[in-house]
C-alpha cells in the first residue's frame, strides 16, 4: 500500500478519476466503469480509514459513477423514444473529465510561464505591502475590505470557547446601541481596534453585534478599516475630517 | 542614439508599472503611435542583442524592463523572502477564471468538481482575480475575472497571449 503519499495530491474528484484513469492506462473515451467505480471507491475507503476529511464533492462523483454503473447493466428500453440511441451514459462524464483536464494543464503551463518576483523581476520591485502608502503612518497601512474583516471575524469565533454554555443572556444589546458605543469610543480615542471593541468580553454575541455595526458604519461610510499588514489587527478610524472636535 | 529613443528609455525605467504606448505618445508632442511601437520595437532588440542582465517586454498592456529569467536564482539571492506562489488548487481555479472570463463562481466549481471558495478567495485577496460584476440572473451570482496585475505576474502581453487549450478546442471539433 503505497497509497498514502499520493493520497492529498488529488484536487478533487475529477482529479482522483483521471489519476485512475491515467495509472490503468485506459482510454479515456472508452472507461471500464465497473472496474474504476470499484477503484474509486476502495481509494475513499482509504481516505476514511486515514480519517481524512473526505469532501462531499467525492461522494457525489461516487454516485454519479454508480449510477452509470447501472444505466449500463441496464438494457435499453424497448419502445423508448430513438433519441436516446447510442447516447452512452458516460459521454457527459468524459466531457466533464477532458474539460477538467484541460484546465489542469492548462494551470501546469501557467506556473510554468516566467513568474514575477519568481523568475523575472522588475526594477526595484517593491511588493504590494510596501507601495501602499496610506495617509497616517505610524506603520503603513492598508484599506481593508470585506474579505479581511470577515476573516478577523471568524478568527475570533474559532477563538471562542467551543464549550460556551446555553445560557439565556439577560444584557439586552441592540446594534443601534453597539453603532452609537463604537462611534463614542472613536470619537474620544481617535483610533481603536477591533479587538479593543470587544474587550474582555468575547461572548458571540458581542462579537456579532460588534462586527454587524462595524460593517454597517463601514457602509454608511461613517469610519474606514485600516490594517498594517495581513492578517495584522483591524483598526478603525472616524471617516470624517477633524475627528473628535464636533 | 537619437534622442526619441533616449527619451522613450528613460520613461520606461523610470516608470513603476508597464508603460503604454498612448502614455509615451503623450508624453513625446509631435510623434506618431506607429513611430514609437517601432522605436519601443528597435528598443527590444536593442536589450536582446546586447545579451545582458536586462530585457525589455511587452506586459499588460504595456512596456517594462525585467530581468532575464535565466538570471533569477541570482536576483532571488537580493530579495529577502520568498515568492508567493499559488498553489495547485489556487492555479487550476485561476487557469479557468483566465481562459472562462467572465464567469460564476459555479461554473468554476462545475468545471474543477470542487468548492473553490477558498482558492478563490486566495486569488482576490492576491488581486489576481477580481470581481468584475454581477449576472442578472435570479441570486446575482458574482461575475470573477482576471486583473492586469495577473498579466504583470505571469508575463503576458495580454489575454490573447494565452496558449489556446488544446484539448478543449478538440472536443468543440468533436462536437461540431
Amino acid at each position: 500500500m503505497s497509497y498514502e503519499i499520493k493520497l492529498d495530491v488529488f484536487e478533487g474528484p475529477l482529479d482522483l478519476l483521471l489519476y485512475l484513469i491515467r495509472k490503468n492506462e485506459i482510454d479515456i473515451y472508452n472507461i471500464p466503469i465497473a472496474l474504476i467505480t470499484e477503484q474509486y471507491l476502495s481509494y475513499l475507503d482509504l481516505m476514511r480509514s486515514f480519517n481524512l476529511d473526505l469532501a462531499g464533492e467525492y461522494l457525489v462523483l461516487a454516485s454519479t459513477l454508480i449510477h452509470i454503473k447501472s444505466k449500463l447493466l441496464l438494457p435499453p428500453a424497448e419502445g423508448e423514444g430513438e433519441e436516446e440511441e447510442g447516447e452512452d451514459p458516460r459521454a457527459e462524464l468524459v466531457q466533464q473529465l477532458l474539460e477538467y483536464q484541460a484546465f489542469k494543464e492548462a494551470a501546469l503551463s501557467l506556473d510554468k510561464r516566467p513568474l514575477l518576483d519568481r523568475d523575472v523581476f522588475t526594477r526595484g520591485a517593491a511588493s504590494e505591502e510596501e507601495q501602499t502608502s496610506v495617509e497616517e503612518a505610524d506603520d503603513e497601512l492598508i484599506e481593508v475590505d470585506i474579505f479581511e474583516l470577515v476573516t478577523a471575524f471568524r478568527r475570533i469565533i474559532v477563538g471562542l470557547d467551543r464549550k460556551e454554555e446555553l445560557d439565556i443572556d439577560t444584557e439586552k444589546m441592540s446594534l443601534t446601541d453597539r453603532i452609537n458605543e463604537i462611534m463614542e469610543r472613536l470619537t474620544e480615542e481617535g483610533q481603536i481596534s477591533f479587538a479593543d471593541l470587544l474587550g474582555d468580553r468575547t461572548d458571540r454575541k458581542r462579537i456579532i453585534y460588534t462586527f454587524l455595526a462595524i460593517l454597517e458604519l463601514m457602509k454608511l461610510r461613517m469610519v474606514r478599516a485600516y490594517q498594517s499588514e495581513s492578517f495584522g489587527a483591524i483598526r478603525l478610524f472616524p471617516a470624517v475630517e477633524g475627528r473628535g472636535e464636533g | 542614439m537619437e534622442e526619441k529613443i533616449a527619451i522613450i528609455e528613460a520613461l520606461l525605467f523610470a516608470s513603476e508599472a508597464p508603460l503604454t504606448v498612448e502614455r509615451i505618445v503623450l508624453t513625446l508632442p509631435d510623434t506618431e503611435k506607429k513611430e514609437v511601437v517601432s522605436l519601443l520595437e528597435g528598443l527590444i532588440r536593442e536589450y536582446d542583442a546586447r545579451g545582458g542582465g536586462i530585457c525589455l517586454r511587452e506586459i499588460a498592456g504595456g512596456f517594462q524592463f525585467r530581468t532575464r529569467t535565466d538570471l533569477s536564482a541570482w536576483v532571488r539571492k537580493l530579495k529577502v523572502g520568498h515568492p508567493a506562489l499559488l498553489s495547485p488548487a489556487a492555479l487550476e481555479t485561476l487557469a479557468v477564471v483566465a481562459y472562462r472570463q467572465p464567469l460564476v463562481k459555479a461554473e468554476i466549481d462545475r468545471i474543477r468538481g470542487v468548492d473553490a471558495s477558498g482558492a478563490l478567495r486566495g486569488l482576490l485577496e492576491k488581486k489576481i482575480v477580481r470581481i468584475v460584476g454581477r449576472k442578472d440572473v435570479p441570486g446575482k451570482p458574482i461575475i470573477y475575472g482576471t486583473t492586469r496585475k495577473f498579466l504583470e505576474v505571469f508575463n503576458l502581453k495580454d489575454l490573447s497571449e494565452l496558449p489556446t487549450l488544446r484539448e478543449l478546442k478538440d472536443l468543440q471539433e468533436q462536437q461540431e
